[in-house]
C-alpha cells in the first residue's frame, strides 16, 4: 500500500497517514489506561486519608496495584510511543518504517493491557506494582506484562528504523532535530527497561506457572528495579523532549545551544537509569560500593544533565520574547508568557514541580546515608508524584491541548477549562508532593493500608502533623483526581463531539526538503538571559538548604549532632 | 562531500550515531547495574 501524507493547516507539520493513525491509536489507549488509573487514585486516596479510609485491606491492595500498573506503565508508554512515532516520520518528514508491524506491536500492547488489568481485577494478583516475589500473581499477570512489553519494544525498533529510512532518504539534513534526539534518548533507555523486564519477568511467569521451584526475592528486586524505575526514566528523556517542543511551538523557541542540550542528552543515556539502585540502599546483600558508584557519582551526571535541560528550556524561552521586545527587568519575558495558553502553563509547572519537588528529593533520596530517613516511607511516592505526575503527566497533558485539533483535526471544547486545568491539576499536585514527602519524613509507611496499625501489638502514636498531611493528602488528591477527570472528558469530547476542523493537503509524496537560505551579513547574537540566571541561583539554594537540612535531621536522630 | 563530513567534530559524529548510542546506554547501565549488582548476590555465603 502506497504511503500518503497530510499537510496539517494549522501546524504545517507533514503526518504519514499509517503514523497518524498509531499516534492517535496510542494516544488514546493511554488516555483510557489513565482513566482506569485515574478511578484508582480515588479508591488509594480516599482510603490513605486516615479520616475516610474508604476501602478493606484486600480490595485497597488490588486497587493500588491497578492504580500503580496502569499509570506508570500503560498510561506513560502508551503516551511515549505516541511520542516516538511523532518526532521520527512527522519531524523528520519521512514514512513510518514497517507500519503494517507497527500496528501489530500496538494491538500487542492493547492486549497485554488487558490481560493484566483482567488478572488484576479477578483480585488474585494484588502484588502491586512492584509485584516482589515471593507474592506471587496469577500467570496472566505477568504474561499481560510481558506482551505489552514485547509490542513496546518492537515500536522502539521501528523508531530506530524510521530513523534509518529518513537517513537513507534524505528527508533531513546534518543532525536529526533536538526533539528526536530526545525522543532517541527515551527510546534507548526503553529498549534497556524492556530488557530489564524481559530477564526477570519470564522466569517470574514460569515460577507462576509451576516450572521453576523458586526465584531469589533480592536478586528479583535487583532486576526488577531494571526495569521498575528506568521505565520512569524513559518519562523524564521523552517529557525534556516534550519541553523543548512546546517551546518551539509556542514561542518559536531555538536551543540555547544544541551542543549543550545534546550532551545532556548523552548524560542521560549513559547514566539515567543507575538511578535504579536508590531502590536498593537498605538492602543487606549488595556492597556500599555498588551502592554508592551507581546512585551517587554516575547518577550526579543524570542531575547535572536535568539541571542544564532545566535551565536550557526556560533560557530558550527567555532568549525568544527578549527578541520580541519583552526586555524590561529580569521577567518581564516570564510575565509576558501566555500564562492562558495550557499548552505552556502545563509545561512551565511541569517543569519547576519536577525541579524543585522531583528533582531536589531525588538527589536527596540517591545518598545512601540520607536514604535511611526516608526508605519505604510515603516521601517515595511524594517524590516520584513529583516526578511522574507532575513532570510527565502534566507535559504530556499540555501536549495534547496541542494534539487535539493538529493530530485529531477537532476543534478543543471548554477552552475555559483548558486555561484552568493545569493550575488546579498542578498546583493540587504540587500540595499532594509536598504533603506526602512531609508525612514520610515522620515515617509513615510507604504503602501500608492503615496508617494507624489499628490492632497491632505494638500500636505507634503519630505526630498529629502525620495525621493533617494525610488528611490533606486526600483533600488534594481528590482535587487532582476530579479535575484530571473532567481533563479526560474534556478530551474525550473534543475528540467525538468537536467541531471537525479542516483535514489539509493529502499528497502520495512528502514535501522535499528546503533548506533555509544561507544568512550573510552581520550574525544576530542571542540576547542574554539573566532572569533563567536568577531561576537557576534560586534553585541551587533551594537544593543546597534542603541537601543541608537533611543532613543536619539525620545527624539529630543518630545523635551525633 | 566527504570533505564536508571530515569537517564534522567527533563528538558530533557520536551522537548523530543512534546505533552507537544505543550500544552504550544498554553496556554501562548493564555492567554497572545489573551484572555488578547481580556478582554481588551471588558472592553471598549461602547460610547452612
Amino acid at each position: 500500500m502506497a504511503t500518503t501524507y497530510r499537510i496539517c493547516p494549522r501546524s504545517g507539520l507533514q503526518f504519514d497517514t499509517d503514523a497518524e493513525k498509531l499516534m492517535r491509536f496510542h494516544a488514546v489507549a493511554g488516555v483510557l489506561s489513565l482513566l482506569v488509573g485515574g478511578i484508582m487514585a480515588l479508591g488509594v486516596i480516599l482510603t490513605r486519608w486516615p479520616a475516610v479510609k474508604l476501602l478493606p485491606a484486600d480490595v485497597f491492595y488490588m486497587v493500588l496495584t491497578a492504580h500503580g500498573i496502569d499509570m506508570l506503565i500503560f498510561w506513560i508508554i502508551f503516551f511515549e510511543m505516541a511520542v516516538l512515532i511523532f518526532a521520527s516520520s512527522t519531524l523528520l518528514r519521512c514514512r513510518l518504517a514497517m507500519p503494517k508491524l507497527a500496528w501489530a506491536s500496538s494491538w500487542l500492547m492493547v492486549l497485554g493491557a488487558i490481560m493484566t488489568n483482567v488478572a488484576i481485577f479477578q483480585g488474585e494478583s494484588s502484588v502491586m506494582f512492584t509485584s516482589y516475589v515471593p507474592m506471587q500473581a496469577k500467570w496472566h499477570f505477568y504474561l499481560g506484562l510481558i506482551l505489552f512489553a514485547v509490542g513496546a519494544l518492537l515500536i522502539c525498533f521501528i523508531f530506530l528504523g524510521t530513523l534509518v529510512v529518513a537517513k537513507a532518504e534524505k528527508t533531513y539534513e546534518g543532525s536529526i532535530p533536538l526533539v528526536t534526539f530526545g525522543a532517541l534518548t527515551a527510546c534507548i533507555i526503553a529498549i534497556f527497561t524492556i530488557a530489564g523486564g524481559a530477564v526477570i519477568l519470564i522466569p517470574t511467569l514460569l515460577w507462576s506457572l509451576g516450572y521453576i521451584r523458586e526465584i531469589d526475592s533480592l536478586m528479583y528486586r535487583v532486576v526488577w528495579w531494571a526495569m521498575g524505575h528506568s521505565s520512569q526514566q524513559i518519562n523524564v528523556a521523552a517529557h525534556v523532549a516534550i519541553w523543548y517542543a512546546i517551546a518551539a511551538i509556542v514561542f518559536g523557541a531555538k536551543p540555547m545551544s544544541e551542543k549543550v542540550s545534546r550532551t545532556a542528552y548523552f548524560l542521560y543515556i549513559l547514566f539515567l537509569q543507575l538511578a535504579c539502585a536508590h531502590h536498593l540502599l537498605s538492602d543487606p546483600g549488595l556492597g556500599s560500593e555498588w551502592k554508592v558508584v551507581n546512585t551517587s557519582y554516575f547518577m550526579y551526571f543524570a542531575v547535572l544533565a536535568s539541571m542544564i535541560h532545566g535551565m536550557t528550556v526556560p533560557g530558550a524561552i527567555e532568549q525568544a520574547q527578549r527578541l520580541k521586545g519583552y526586555n524590561k527587568g529580569l521577567f518581564e519575558w516570564l510575565r509576558k508568557a501566555p500564562w492562558g495558553n495550557p499548552a505552556f502553563s502545563a509545561m512551565f509547572l511541569s517543569l519547576i514541580g519536577f525541579g524543585f519537588l522531583g528533582g531536589i528529593s531525588g538527589v536527596m533520596m540517591g545518598a545512601e546515608q540520607l536514604n535511611m530517613l526516608i526508605h519505604n516511607t510515603i516521601y517515595v511516592p511524594g517524590h516520584f508524584h513529583a516526578t511522574v505526575v507532575i513532570g510527565t503527566t502534566l507535559a504530556f497533558m499540555g501536549l495534547t491541548y496541542f494534539l487535539v485539533p493538529v493530530l485529531f483535526k477537532r476543534e478543543l471544547m471548554f477552552p475555559g477549562y483548558a486555561k484552568l486545568f493545569p493550575y488546579l491539576f498542578g498546583l493540587s499536585m504540587y500540595i499532594v508532593a509536598l504533603v506526602m514527602m512531609g508525612a514520610g519524613t515522620l515515617g509513615v509507611s510507604r504503602r501500608h493500608w492503615d496508617m494507624a496499625f489499628a490492632g497491632a501489638p505494638m500500636a505507634y502514636e503519630w505526630p498529629g502533623a502525620a495525621y493533617l498531611m494525610m488528611g490533606l493528602t486526600g483533600i488534594f488528591g481528590v482535587i487532582a483526581c476530579v479535575s484530571g477527570g473532567l481533563w479526560i472528558l474534556q478530551i474525550v469530547f473534543s475528540i467525538l463531539l468537536g467541531k471537525k476542523l479542516e483535514e489539509g493537503e493529502l499528497r502520495s509524496t512528502p514535501i522535499p526538503l528546503t533548506l533555509p537560505a544561507p544568512t550573510t551579513g552581520s550574525h544576530v547574537h542571542p540576547p542574554a538571559t539573566p532572569g533563567t540566571l536568577v531561576l537557576a541561583l534560586v534553585f541551587l539554594t533551594a537544593f543546597i538548604l534542603y541537601y543541608f537540612v537533611n543532613w543536619k535531621y539525620l545527624s539529630s536522630l543518630w545523635g551525633l549532632g | 562531500m566527504a570533505d564536508q563530513e571530515e569537517n564534522i567534530p567527533v563528538m558530533q559524529r557520536w551522537l548523530d550515531n543512534p546505533f552507537l548510542l544505543l550500544f552504550l546506554g544498554i553496556t554501562i547501565p548493564t555492567v554497572l547495574y545489573i551484572l555488578w549488582g547481580v556478582m554481588e548476590i551471588a558472592n553471598i555465603p549461602v547460610a547452612h
